[in-house]
């Protein structure tokens, strides 16, 4: 399955221009406000035609300007799940969900109505009507009746970006289990990057209508200005880590990555076999050329440097390679200077301290899509 | 003193007819008045304007000309008038379809403010994201505008309704004031009023309007309240 964009659309004094190709299971469109994140989701659904371009999802052309193709919203069973959550008022819970079941030709309908309820928690809510619950279970509704309509693919718009932080801690495992389970691709908005960090397979990051880089989510992650966001958070990468042993006595776990690298984290309540994500902040990361010894942090890996960019600034960003995964170091451009920290160099990367994830939900039934076309 | 208990056959008649005009007066202009008031919420097109105006022109327009006007295009010498005849054997001029139309042109502009405004007032984001679900304009429109405006619509056909049976000028200038066809409760009190010794049915018939007018819009309150409770809350 995948997702190929490349349009140009003006509006107003605003270009988008955007263009990626994706077959990630949740493909994360990433950027600050005002960078297009929604037009181009809208662009995708259907809710505006652009000026020139195409966008083809899973070998089907939607859009494409030079052919004459223009598929309207409701042919291309494209889920959208909107901030708002838009649920229609004079209806309940389940109408809701049901909804979009009813345009769904009958051979389509591979996914099952007490799945989905089960999957998202909402059937003590069959009966409500939207404007009694809260923000989050109209979100988890949304999302619902989204599914529902078994798309092909799923837009989702900020879903979280209305909700406090617990209510967000609430919806994020469904999403989780959506983009596991679920076997439709979602493209998820957000400028977020607790969120990207935890959710996305595959990130496209988006500056001012353009695409500024595309691929899986630890490749892009990493790259100089991702950072810097509107939370005020900083570049990091991300580590994807399987479990070998949870606890080493000293309330430790030990956790390797598809790399190699052995990594010793405070001790997770996860089973050995277990995979779990780490974020690794570059402030939190130090650089050393020789192997340094007698020292109390205990994940040091050797790493070489694939790029380093210095800002105007008294930093620079240095990024590493250990084995295929990537990692970012905050220095001083000062001790660029003095290490003499250039691409190719061999160095030790000390990472004082990693941000987790917590664990995926346990699975519940399977959504899974017929494989058979 | 009974004298008010009692309806004579003809002041019956009058109010049957009155009930009857009004009802099909609103029945038949819904779909009109609906597809008129959705237009102009939701289209920009050359003469939107002129339409605008000339929906409205019943109410500014003193009541006597409309009736005119309706005369002599739907008369059966008018040009609308004679094609319906012709065609469809239809006859307006001086029958009791003859006051539905003149009641439905004056209620015409009531019935359509009242929905456009509620049009106007949709979220036109509900009806994207139901386009999102698979569904086409058609059954968005059908499955979450229609709904969404029920409200609007039920207002509308109330005070269309109102207005319907308190037409006079344009219908007795139209279809005139024969008992039994076109004699409706205003006329038929107008009447009483220019007799001797009227007094007596004129004041039946008052009440009547007073008792029909309050029934009617005490019905459309208690509707229109179950169906906001049902769009608002559960």
């Amino acid at each position: 399955m995948t997702v190929e964009v490349d349009i140009a659309h003006g509006l107003g004094a605003f270009q988008l221009d955007a263009r990626f190709s994706s077959d990630g299971r949740l493909i994360a469109l990433f950027g600050h406000s005002g960078s297009g994140k929604t037009s181009l989701v809208n662009l995708i659904a259907g809710l505006t035609r652009p000026d020139a371009g195409r966008i083809v999802v899973d070998g089907r052309a939607l859009v494409d300007t030079k052919a004459g193709i223009f598929v309207p919203a409701h042919k291309r069973r494209i889920g959208y799940v909107f901030q708002d959550a838009r649920l229609f008022p004079h209806m309940t819970v389940a109408q809701n969900l049901r909804y979009g079941r009813f345009f769904t030709p009958a051979g389509e309908r591979y996914v099952d109505f007490a799945t989905v309820v089960e999957l998202l928690g909402i059937g003590h809510l069959l009966n409500r009507r939207p404007s009694l619950l809260s923000g989050g279970e109209k979100q988890r509704v949304a999302i619902g009746r989204a599914l529902i309509a078994s798309p092909r693919l799923i837009l989702m718009d900020e879903p979280l970006a209305s909700l406090d932080e617990a209510r967000k801690a609430e919806i994020m495992p469904y999403i989780e289990r959506l983009r596991d389970e679920a076997n439709i691709p979602i493209v998820y908005v957000s400028h977020s990057v607790a969120e990207v960090a935890r959710l996305a397979t595959d990130i496209v990051a988006l500056a001012g209508g353009r695409v500024t880089a595309s691929g899986p989510a630890a490749r892009v992650m990493p790259l100089p200005g991702l950072g810097g966001g509107e939370e005020g958070e900083e570049e990091s990468a991300l580590i994807d880590l399987e479990m070998v042993a949870p606890d080493d006595g000293y309330g430790l776990s030990l956790m390797r990555s598809a790399a190699g690298g052995e990594w010793r984290l405070p001790a997770i309540d996860a089973a050995a076999g277990a995979r779990l994500r780490v974020r690794v902040r570059a402030r939190d990361v130090m650089l050393a050329r020789e192997r340094p010894k007698d020292i109390s942090a205990l994940n040091v890996l050797a790493a070489r440097i694939s790029a380093v960019s210095e800002g105007d600034g008294p930093q620079a960003l240095v990024r590493l390679d250990h084995g295929a995964d990537a990692l970012v170091s905050r220095v001083t451009r000062r001790s660029v200077a003095a290490l003499a920290l250039e691409p190719g160099a061999e160095v030790f990367a000390i990472v004082k301290s990693v941000t987790f994830d917590p664990a995926a939900p346990t699975p519940g039934g399977s959504l899974a899509r017929p494989t058979a076309a | 003193m009974d004298w008010w208990l009692e309806l004579t056959p003809a002041e019956w008649d009058a109010v049957r007819l009155s009930i009857r005009v009004s009802i099909w007066a609103t029945l038949a202009s819904l779909p009109a008045g609906i597809a008129v008031a959705y237009v102009l919420a939701r289209k920009e097109f050359w003469g939107k304007a002129a339409l605008n105006g000339l929906v409205h022109l019943p109410l500014i327009l003193p009541p006597v000309v409309t009736g005119y006007l309706l005369l002599l295009t739907f008369g059966r010498r008018g040009p609308a008038g004679a094609f319906l005849y012709e065609h469809f054997g239809i006859v307006f001029a001086f029958r009791w379809t003859g006051a539905a139309l003149a009641c439905a042109v004056m209620a015409f502009p009531l019935m359509v403010r009242a929905i456009r405004l509620s049009i106007e007032a949709v979220d036109r984001k509900l009806e994207a994201a139901a386009g999102t679900l698979g569904a086409s304009p058609l059954w968005v429109f059908a499955t979450v505008t229609l709904p969404l405006i029920l409200p609007g619509i039920i207002t509308g056909m109330i005070l269309a309704f109102a207005k319907a049976m308190g037409e006079f000028g344009a219908t007795i200038t139209f279809v005139s004031n024969i008992p039994g066809e076109t004699q409706t409760l205003p006329s038929a009190i107008y009447t009483f009023t220019q007799v001797p010794g009227g007094n007596a049915g004129a004041m039946r018939l008052t009440l009547v309007s007073i008792v029909i007018a309050m029934g009617a819009l005490i019905a459309s309150e208690a509707l229109a309240r179950r169906v906001a409770r049902r769009l608002d809350a559960a």
